[in-house]
């Protein structure tokens, strides 16, 4: 069970990596992407997206401002314009 | 014929500029490969957003569509958007870019349309003013920053949309070089504003997506940042074309110093030997008459 996900910005690309679930802070609320979500598309507000690495782990954070979330056949793609690490 | 001290003298005048041209090419090589890296990595944001526009803007058409998608509904008032760069010492680089927006607002005007400019970088300011002095709208000034990124775009794009919602132009085009190679940048218009409609609009899937707030949002969201992506482009590009044409310059600039070198040498050889030859019939002279 693993998520393919992918945070890219303008600059590079950040993280692309197979994680358990992402949490995304989506202009109409969280939201939490696992492996075989249907396909999404939704804006994101400034704040900080959630990455558990495996189930019932810690997260890591990373603050990203300006961003937009894809999910499609290959994983979670995010965009952002800025990130914060 | 030049006297030996001149020809010396010219000789190590030629000598350092050959050593400035030699140490500016090292350089260029150098931030080329950084320049090139920058472009390698902004491409995957490019293209996922490339990718995600063409899917949405073949849902989202007709009226409902944005502004910036749709454009104002007239073509009558264009901004040529031409990014030249900061330095020079690269060779025809900035002369070529220049020439492209000149050909392009050039064809403009014969089609009775209004054309202005917008520049950014200072090289360019000077051969456009000369003509279309009266049509420059701003000069965008990226000189004070060492290299230009993302904010500099955003800063560009944000104040082309502001205008472009105040309605100060219909059409906006993007003129900047593309690096093939350290020989070869071509100059490129692209149509900026309204964002053109990508052709492959069905490439979208066939799944049923789900939108969040809903397409017209999200599109609208995204075509901002489009632009922005756009520019941004382009000054990654203009960045790694400005030290390629800058090698290739410089190169060419050392070899040539360098032949000067070798033939000054020569004269300045051939005019020794003749002064001694001289000297000596002289003395050998002087000496048969005694």
């Amino acid at each position: 069970m693993a998520l393919h996900f992918e945070l890219v910005t303008p600059a590079k690309l950040v993280r692309s990596e197979d994680v358990h679930m992402v949490v995304v802070p989506g202009t109409e609320g969280e939201f939490g992407v696992l492996e075989g979500h249907a396909p999404f598309m939704s804006t994101i507000r400034d704040g900080a997206v959630q990455v558990y690495k495996t189930e019932g782990a810690a997260p890591e954070t990373i603050e990203v401002r300006g961003g937009f979330a894809e999910v499609g056949d290959k994983g979670l793609t995010v965009l952002a314009e800025h990130v914060d690490e | 014929m030049a006297s030996l001290k001149e020809l010396k003298g010219r000789i190590n005048s030629v000598k350092s500029t050959q050593k400035i041209t030699k140490a500016k090419q090292m350089v260029a090589a150098a931030k080329l490969r950084r320049a090139q890296a920058a472009a390698e990595a902004a491409r995957p944001y490019a293209e996922r957003l490339s990718g995600v526009m063409a899917s949405l803007a073949g849902k989202v058409s007709g009226d409902s569509a944005p502004k910036l998608l749709a454009g104002t509904g007239s073509d009558k008032r264009h901004l040529l958007v031409v990014v030249n760069t900061d330095k020079g010492l690269c060779g025809g680089l900035n002369s070529n870019i220049v020439k492209a927006a000149k050909a392009k607002a050039a064809s403009l005007i014969a089609e009775g349309k209004d054309v202005r400019f917008y520049l950014v970088g200072k090289k360019g300011r000077a051969p456009i003013k000369r003509d279309y002095s009266e049509r420059i709208e701003k000069w965008f000034d990226t000189s004070d920053v060492r290299q230009p990124g993302f904010e500099e775009a955003e800063a560009i794009a944000s104040d082309l949309i502001e205008r472009f919602e105040k309605g100060e132009f219909d059409v906006a085009h993007l003129v900047y070089p593309i690096f093939k190679s350290a020989l070869a940048q071509d100059p490129t218009v692209d149509q900026l504003i309204p964002v053109p409609s990508p052709e492959n609009a069905a490439a979208g899937g066939d799944a049923v997506v789900e939108y969040e707030p809903d397409e017209e949002a999200i599109l609208e969201e995204l075509l901002p940042r489009y632009v922005k992506t756009q520019v941004f482009g382009a000054l990654i590009e203009r960045e790694a074309s400005e030290q390629g044409a800058s090698m290739t310059a410089m190169d060419n600039a050392t070899r040539n110093a360098g032949d000067l070198i070798n033939k000054l040498t020569i004269q300045y050889n051939r005019s020794r030997q003749a002064a001694i030859t001289t000297e000596l019939i002289e003395i050998i002279a002087g000496a048969e008459a005694l």
